[in-house]
This record gives structure tokens, sequence and C-alpha cells, in this order.
């Protein structure tokens, strides 16, 4: 399998992929998959009547990764991609996903990738998911994704989010449901500019004993971008929930942040907080006296709160 | 060697002009230690922001080495060779010890190894810091002390330090002691400014400047100054000090 310079440049991106990843993979570019390994462990299929793979990790595999990269370089291609992915019991393993956009021409490209994990008992995923754009055209780079996570007894889930650049318009959607003693992290980390408009969702739901989740969003709005900010923690049970947003606005970038707790249980403890205000004078004035210029300091500054 | 003239600086509040610093002419040498000292309210820590252009005199003009750089930003000073340890550190989400120490150096690949070595001289365990983020999960005390060694790793050919000595326990004082003794010992071809009420900085000291209601009250070497101030009543009465045990509070 061969990949042109765009594709390389998109997987260098999304998912730190310089050649063809090792273990389980697949690549999809332009609405086909180039790419795919399967491993003894792993094993990635179509699904028959959807555009999309079925991706099967099988109980006990330990410390192996699947990597799912999506590449669009045509302008004008829209596609609905359904994942699900089912984590056996007792698994250990890293998923790497991501989307990249390069859109040179006037049509709008759009991906909207629909994923969902089945995560069995006692089983832990670390799921990595990174969304670029790039490409000079006036059409736009367009991604909706819709995560939805369902959780068995001790399973733990950890995800990063990230999208920093290049993307005109997305709506992010996830939906995670908790049986007992489960945990779900999230870290998400968005930048928007230029004119571009991010919404980012979460409703995820304790309902076993011991559940946990903790939803943490670092938000950049540069510009003339919008961004809106909604995480609702339900606890159905004695669990605890933590929901954090905290955002630099620059420019005449906006943001909402509406974090939402709703407690159905006299033992869920519940707790949001949610910050937004431009970069403190002083930050930029301490890395000023080191040596750096203003701009410079910005810089820093953001590229520190989003790491 | 860094050179003052004339310098004034106002603040205008409700339309009245109050002057925090009146006419202050001075002269920093190379080579030496030199501590600002006062009391309260005197403009000390005024000053030392207005050497690192964090805010601009009313009028005056400030040399560094003969060149006029006044009008210069806190960017082209800190290019020039001028550092500067806050009172106040800040606190950054997300930028961690070692990136900032990175910054200060100027090297943004230095090694985790090399950065650490500033955090050492500062007390800390390099260890447990070089990888924590610049938050608000760190005390007072461990910001001042990572504050410092950022001006450290600037390595400048003046440093100025406004009040290191505050929000430090008497614990990691001694240490802090050290610091600058270490740095006086390694002087040549730079200066050292502390702005400090503490009377161990003042006996390090090579020359002492007190400002006071905005004017340089007394300056000289060390031997001349510090009698005047530490143990005897001029210094309570120089640093408008009541002394309750004497009743003084009526």
């Amino acid at each position: 399998m061969e990949l042109n310079d765009t594709q390389k440049k998109i997987l260098e991106e999304v998912a730190d992929l310089h050649k063809i990843p090792v273990g389980a993979f697949n690549i999809r570019s332009d609405g086909e998959s180039v790419g795919r390994n399967s491993t003894a462990n792993i094993e990635i299929v179509s699904k028959p009547d959807v555009s999309g793979i079925d991706i099967r990790i099988k109980p006990g595999t330990k410390n192996e990764s699947v990597h799912i990269p999506v590449v669009i370089s045509r302008a004008g291609l829209k596609e609905n991609v359904y994942n699900d992915f089912y984590v056996g019991e007792g698994a250990d393993v890293l998923i790497v996903a991501g989307c990249g956009i390069d859109n040179c021409g006037s049509a709008d490209s759009e991906h909207d990738g629909i994923h969902r994990f089945f995560i069995e008992k006692n089983a832990r995923v670390k799921y990595v998911e990174k969304h670029y754009g790039s490409g000079n055209g006036s059409g736009k780079r367009i991604l909706n994704p819709v995560t939805e996570v369902y959780m068995d007894e001790g399973s733990y889930c950890e995800m990063e989010m990230i999208q920093i650049k290049g993307v005109d318009d997305t709506v992010r959607t996830t939906h995670a449901e908790l049986k007992a003693g489960a945990k779900m992290v999230v870290h998400e980390r968005l930048m928007t500019h230029d004119q571009q408009n991010a919404v980012s969702k979460y409703d995820v739901e304790l309902n076993g004993e011991g559940s946990s989740a903790d939803v943490v969003s670092r938000a950049v709005a540069r510009d003339d971008s919008y961004q809106k900010f909604e995480a609702k923690i339900i606890g159905n049970a004695p669990c605890s929930g933590h929901s954090e947003c905290d955002s630099i606005i620059m420019d005449n970038g906006r943001i909402l942040a509406v974090p939402a707790l709703e407690a159905n249980d006299v033992d869920a403890a519940l707790v949001h907080e949610a910050a937004i205000g431009k970069i403190a004078g002083e930050q930029l004035v301490k890395l000023m006296t080191l040596g750096l210029t203003e701009k410079e300091a910005e810089e820093a500054i953001i590229s520190g709160f989003l790491k | 060697m860094l050179e003052l003239k004339n310098i004034k600086y106002e603040v205008n509040e409700e339309g009245v002009d109050i002057g925090i610093l009146n006419d202050v002419s001075l002269t920093i040498p190379n080579g030496k230690l030199t501590v600002i000292t006062g009391p309260n309210g005197g403009g000390k820590s005024t000053l030392a922001r207005i050497i690192a252009g964090v805010i601009r005199p009313t009028s005056g003009q400030i040399l560094f080495n003969g060149e006029d750089i006044t009008d210069m930003s806190i960017t082209e000073r800190a290019r020039k060779g001028i550092g500067f340890a806050f009172q106040q550190p800040v606190r950054f989400k997300g930028l961690k010890v070692v990136d900032l120490i990175r910054i200060a150096k100027g090297e943004q690949k230095l090694s985790s190894a090399d950065a650490c070595k500033y955090l050492a001289a500062v007390g800390l365990c390099a260890r447990d810091y070089i990888n924590r983020e610049v938050n608000s999960s760190l005390s007072g005390g461990e910001l001042k002390r990572i504050e410092i060694a950022t001006v450290l790793a600037k390595n400048s050919e003046m440093s100025v330090f406004d009040e290191p000595e505050a929000g430090i326990d008497l614990w990691s004082f001694q240490n802090l002691i050290e610091v600058f003794d270490g740095m006086r010992k390694n002087i040549e071809g730079s200066s050292i400014v502390i702005i400090s009420h503490q009377e161990r900085i003042l006996k390090i000291a090579d020359e002492i400047i007190m400002i006071k209601d905005g004017h340089i009250e007394e300056k000289g070497t060390s031997e001349e100054i510090l009698p005047k101030l530490t143990g005897t009543e001029s210094a309570v009465k120089s640093c408008g000090i009541v002394d309750l045990w004497k009743g003084g509070d009526k």
C-alpha cells in the first residue's frame, strides 16, 4: 500500500503515524479502506449493511493497539461511517482514531463518524481521537463525531479528544453509560480560529454503584470563532462525577459553557467547574521578562494550555 | 551597569497625581550585589518594575551599559540582559516547570537533567517538580523558588529579585540566602539587585540603597548603611516601625 504526501501529512497529524502502523489497523481514505490488518487478538471486518467496520478485541488482550485513521483529500466528499468496538473482558488496549480533511476545493467535505464502544467487565481502553483540517479551498471541512460508550462493571475508559486546527464546523456528541465500578476519564482539547464553529456535548450516565466520571475540557477560541460546551453528568447511583471546562478567549472569540449535573441518588457526589477568560496579562509579562515577544508568549501559553 | 536618571513615577487617582517615585537617580554597578530596602509603600517594587520595563516611568531616563533603554519593551530589555523575579509569581495552567526553565534558558531542547540543576539550586528536589504544572497545586513557597530558578536559568547580566523572601518559610529561607550567596560568588561581569527587608539579605549586600517616600533616603556600602539600619533605634525610626512593646501603638 502506497500513501501520497497529503495522506502522509494527515496521518502524521491525526495519528502521529509516519508509516504504516504495527498491530491492527484500518486506514480509510476518500471513502474506502486502503489498508487493513487484523491480528490474532484483534479482528477488523467491514460492516455488511453500512459503511464502517467492527473491531473485535478478544478478552484478555493486553498491550495491543488499534489504529483507524481517516483521511479525506477530495473536496465535496460527505460520508457517514459506523465503527463499533467490542472490547473483551479484561483486555487492555490503545485505540487511536482521528480524521484529517484536506480540502483545496470549493465544495464542503464532511466526515461524520459514529463510534460505539462496548467495553466488557474489567477491560481498559485508552482512546485517542485527533481531528485536523488543512487546505486553502473555500469548501468547509466538517466533522461531526458521535461517540457512544457502554461500560460494564469495573471497566476503565480514558478518552483524549483533540481538535486543534482547521476544522470549520463540528458538532461532537458523546454519550456514556457506566455500570458499577466503571470509570471514565475524558480530556478534551479544542481550539477554534477564524470563523469556525464548534459544539461539544457530553451526556454521561453513572448508573452503577461506585462508578465515576471526570470530564475535563480545555478550549481556546480565537479570531471570530464560537464554541459551545455542554456537559451533563447524571448520577443514578452512589457515584462520583466531575466536569470542568476551562477556556481562553482571544480576539473576538466567544464561548458558551453549560455544565449540568443531575443527581437521582442521595449518594451521588457531582461537581462541576467552568471558567472562561482571556490570557492573564501577568502571564504574558512573566514570559516576556524571560525574553519572549508578546506573540511568542501567547503561543507558549496556549500550547501549554492545550497540551 | 545600570543608571537611573531623575526617574519619576506618578499615578493618577481620582484626578489627583500621586508621586510614587520622585526624582530617583542611582547607579547600579557591575560585579556587585545591591539590596534596595525601605518601608512598605516607599516605592521599592515600583523601581524594580521600572527597571524590568513592566511599567514605564512618567519621566526620567534609564541607561543599561550606556544604552538608553527607557522606551524599550520588556522583551527587548530581557534580551539585552535584564532578568526579573516577581514578588508574586504567576501561575500557568498547562505549562510545566521544565517548560518555563526551557523558555528562560532559551533552549527548547534543554534536557530535563540540565533543567533540574536550577531547581536543585533553589532547594527543590528536582525530580518531584520538573514535570509539574506551574498551577495552583504548587504552594506559594514552591512557586517562589521556581520563579527564582527561572531567573537563574536565564543567567542575565543583571538579575532583579523583588522581595524573594516573601512567602518563603523559615526553613527555606536559609537555603535562599545560600542561593544568593552562591550567585554573589559568581557575580563577575554581572550584577544582582534584591528588593528586601530581610536583615540577612542586607548582610550579604555590597551596596544598600534605602528608598522611602519615593526618594533615596540613604545609599552606600553595606558597612556604611547596615549599622544604621539594624539593631538601632534608627532602624525603627527609618523604617517607620511602631514598637508595640514600648507602647508605640498609642
